[in-house]
């Protein structure tokens, strides 16, 4: 096809580069999320993270040994150590440039020069692998000296933001309960509505009775009935007859919303079974339980498939729904999403907690999405109203 | 209960209860109310062949009204009554109050702006995604990617783009991208190409593609023997030839004010609170994440073209650029309006986007989080219901049509 479309190379190389370039342009926002994930926050406060994969220049706030490391030398108190090696220092492979030791100027000496300071009560020098000799005439305080370093720090990727958001961090930074409440809400909230809508799906595309068509434009037009309708009177209905804010009401609520889009998608789909198999069925004596059992329900088994991935997906991905029928004022059954908006608020400046954040939430979807995509692109494909 | 085991216990007890209810209703009716049995065998069939279909349907029917139809009704009758007042019935108080208050307007105005731009670049670049991508052999790989931000939540995209768009003082590194690109850009001749000639000609573009959709639709008006249809027709293109008439007068105008606007080089700009433009700011979230659907979608319908009108073409001596405008771009039409229409109804529920990046600040409100705000901020449940009936009204002529060619298509 392409010699009879004529296609000259030009063109073709034309296209080339511009879905490369799409795809960049496509995949450049999550490539930042994720890196940024990787970064310290020094790192990702000092360099944008496209510069990650390159040694960058930063500083760095450490501090020389306390009183416990010092020495006694004719007088002066010394302490030496290495500021690159040391905890809190950037690590070997780093290069220092310049240091100081006050915050309004951070990069007043040179490495190997001898900086005094305090009126020269004090003396630092800085060598090039990040040893360092630090002399006082009174003695040092418990916590040493604060040195500002300005080092280039090679590349280099961290999984302490991992470690704090999923096991260590404390309060809103920890999201490990908040991804188990997700988990919660979405497993029954997937399967509960596929079992109900399987069962409708099969009446309407098999079953003879006044009112089908009827029923099946209703779910034609409950499909696109926004959801900001049903929030009131439900909340009010579920308050009223003491199921409240909790697990139960937003699977209800999920379950009821995502069932048009099942029916609508499995009817479409058993409408297009074989007619043969299903009278041949009938006529051996099969009931219809039996036939929905043991015959549509395996053959239907990928429009089944579509529809637990985008109600996966849907359910996962939810803040409306959960913050209106799930999150109360306690906010114990806070999910994922509403953590993450929660975090926006409190620690907008703080990346390494809100991108790993976000990363932890996503990369669920991310795996399901690449792992099935061919059930999602078929769902999609059926259930676009034609 | 610890949630975990409540969750695993739902499922059984839900998926459990779901498979009991339908295989002993069915047992009851088949052996005891309608026993295939005696002398009634036959009629008894028939009848229990009768119920049986409203068995399998009771659960769902149960669910889709409850959760679904009922709330319609409801949310129309709490939009005319007031909570402070017992729920006393006001009439159209609610909506009074609602037109009169700018931020109602402020974010239909946001509504508007988003239904053009969201639908339309979403599917412009879908459509052009799936042409380029058709016949290379990466082809797959690239769909995938561009598919991927589909699997994010609005609220993960959020982060994303807050990261895209972060601001730091002028003497520090910028670390949001968008700022990075901004500060190379210093009023010289990069700046003019970039920021002056490449966004007039943009806006030429969208102008004339819009000119001549409306010349289109003003065709069988000024032209003799042709007829624009019905009445519905008629009202359809006027109401077209309107918007598109307003469309070309607001981008000759703002052509005018790309030219005489001094852009603020070299300071950092906090993009999200530029008003009017962060609009903008904000859809491109969802252009991001509807792309792909757009483009699985439409790449589909590219490949069911029929060879022989492409090939025809070719022979005809057609350019790859009059094949795509003039032989597959009418063929798939119909899927294109489709698409359009899906990602529409998509953009009227756009909440958690506004609601994680500005909250609406900045006059980037919009209807649906204008309704949570009145519902769950304000407490004024009225109003919050007379909202939610404008995107109801909003949304139905979108559910008209649907349920108008799913009867035609079932016939």
């Amino acid at each position: 096809m392409d010699n009879i479309a004529g296609t000259k190379s030009g063109l073709n190389w034309a296209v080339h580069i511009s879905v490369v370039f799409l795809v960049l342009l496509w995949v450049f926002p999550t490539l930042g999320l994720l890196v940024s994930s990787f970064r310290t926050t020094d790192q990702i406060s000092s360099s944008g993270w496209w510069k990650a994969m390159f040694p960058t220049e930063q500083t760095i706030q450490v501090r020389t040994g306390g009183a416990a490391a010092a020495v006694q030398d004719g007088g002066l108190y010394v302490v030496e150590g290495n500021l690159l090696t040391d905890e809190g220092g950037p690590g070997t492979g780093s290069t220092p440039i310049s240091f100081g030791v006050s915050s309004r100027a951070i990069g007043a000496y040179q490495i190997g020069e001898m900086a005094e300071f305090s009126d020269g009560e004090e003396t630092l020098i800085i060598e090039e692998d990040g040893a360092y000799r630090y002399t006082s005439v009174e003695e040092p305080g418990r916590r040493g000296q604060r040195v500002f370093l300005t080092a280039v720090t090679p590349a280099q990727a961290t999984l302490d933001n991992y470690k704090t958001i999923l096991f260590s961090g404390s309060g809103q930074d920890n999201m490990a309960k908040a991804f188990f409440n997700t988990l919660t809400v979405t497993i029954p909230a997937t399967i509960i509505p596929i079992v109900i809508a399987a069962f409708a799906a099969y009446a309407l595309a098999w079953m003879d009775f006044p009112g089908r068509a009827l029923l099946i434009a209703l779910v034609v037009a409950l499909l696109v009935v926004p959801l900001q309708l049903a929030l009131i009177p439900l909340l009010r209905l579920h308050l009223g007859i003491g199921i409240g804010k909790g697990y139960l009401g937003v699977w209800l609520a999920h379950t009821a919303f995502g069932l048009p889009l099942a029916i609508y998608l499995l009817r479409n789909y058993m409408v297009g079974l074989p007619r043969d198999i299903i009278e041949n069925a009938k006529v051996d004596g099969a009931t219809d339980f039996q036939i929905f059992t043991k015959i549509i329900l395996p053959l239907s088994f990928p429009a089944l498939a579509s529809f637990a991935i985008f109600q996966f997906l849907w359910t996962w991905n939810d803040l409306l729904v959960a913050k209106v029928f799930l999150i109360d004022a306690t906010g114990s059954t806070t999910v994922m999403t509403n953590q993450i908006v929660e975090l926006l608020g409190t620690r907008g400046g703080n990346w390494e907690i809100l991108a790993t954040a976000a990363f932890v939430s996503i990369s669920v979807p991310l795996v399901v999405f690449f792992a099935m995509q061919r059930y999602l692109v078929r769902g999609l494909l059926a259930g676009s109203v034609k | 209960m610890n949630p975990a085991l409540l969750g695993l216990v739902t499922i059984i007890v839900g998926v459990g209860g779901c498979l009991g209810y339908f295989y002993f209703s069915n047992l009851i009716l088949d052996k005891f109310i309608f026993p295939a049995r005696g002398p009634n065998a036959g009629v008894n069939i028939n009848r229990a062949n009768q119920v049986r279909p409203w068995l399998f349907l009771f659960p769902a029917i149960f669910a889709l009204g409850l959760y679904l139809a009922y709330p319609v009704f409801e949310t129309l009758r709490l939009s005319m009554t007031d909570r402070t007042q017992n729920d006393a019935f006001v009439g159209l108080a609610n909506y009074q109050q609602m037109f009169g208050e700018s931020k109602f307007w402020e974010a239909m105005r946001n509504n508007m702006l988003w239904l053009i731009v969201v639908p339309a670049a979403s599917t412009a670049f879908g459509l052009l995604v799936a042409q380029l991508t058709d016949r290379i052999s990466w082809g797959a790989a690239a769909k995938s990617l561009i598919f991927m931000p589909m699997a994010i939540s609005f609220v993960g995209a959020s982060v994303i783009f807050k990261l895209i768009y972060d601001t730091r003082p002028e003497d520090q590194n910028q670390i949001g991208i968008l700022n990075a690109i901004w500060l190379q850009f210093d009023g010289g001749a990069g700046s003019v190409i970039f920021l002056k000639a490449l966004p007039l000609l943009m806006v030429l573009g969208f102008g004339a593609i819009v000119a001549y959709v409306g010349y289109l639709l003003l065709k069988p008006f000024i032209t003799a023997g042709e007829k624009p249809g019905g009445p519905g027709f008629i009202a359809v293109r006027v109401v077209g030839i309107a918007v598109a008439a307003w469309l070309v007068i607001t981008s000759i105008g703002s052509l005018f004010g790309i030219i005489a606007t001094d852009l603020p080089y070299g300071e950092p700009q906090t993009w999200l609170t530029i008003p009017f433009y962060n609009n903008f700011f904000l859809m491109v979230v969802l252009i991001w994440i509807q792309t792909g659907f757009a483009m699985v979608i439409l790449s589909a319908a590219l490949r069911g073209i029929p060879e022989e009108t492409i090939e025809a073409a070719v022979i005809d001596g057609a350019n790859p650029f009059q094949i795509f405008f003039k032989i597959k771009v009418p063929q798939i039409m119909p899927t294109i309006v489709v698409v359009w229409t899906t990602i529409t109804l998509t953009v009227l529920k756009v909440f958690d986007i506004v609601f994680a990046m500005t909250n609406g600040q900045w006059e980037t409100q919009v209807l649906a989080n204008y309704m949570f705000d009145k519902l769950f901020r304000a407490n004024d449940w009225g109003v919050g219901s007379a909202s939610a009936i404008i995107i109801m009204l909003l949304v139905s002529p979108i559910l008209v049509w649907n349920v108008y060619n799913a009867r035609k298509e079932m016939r």
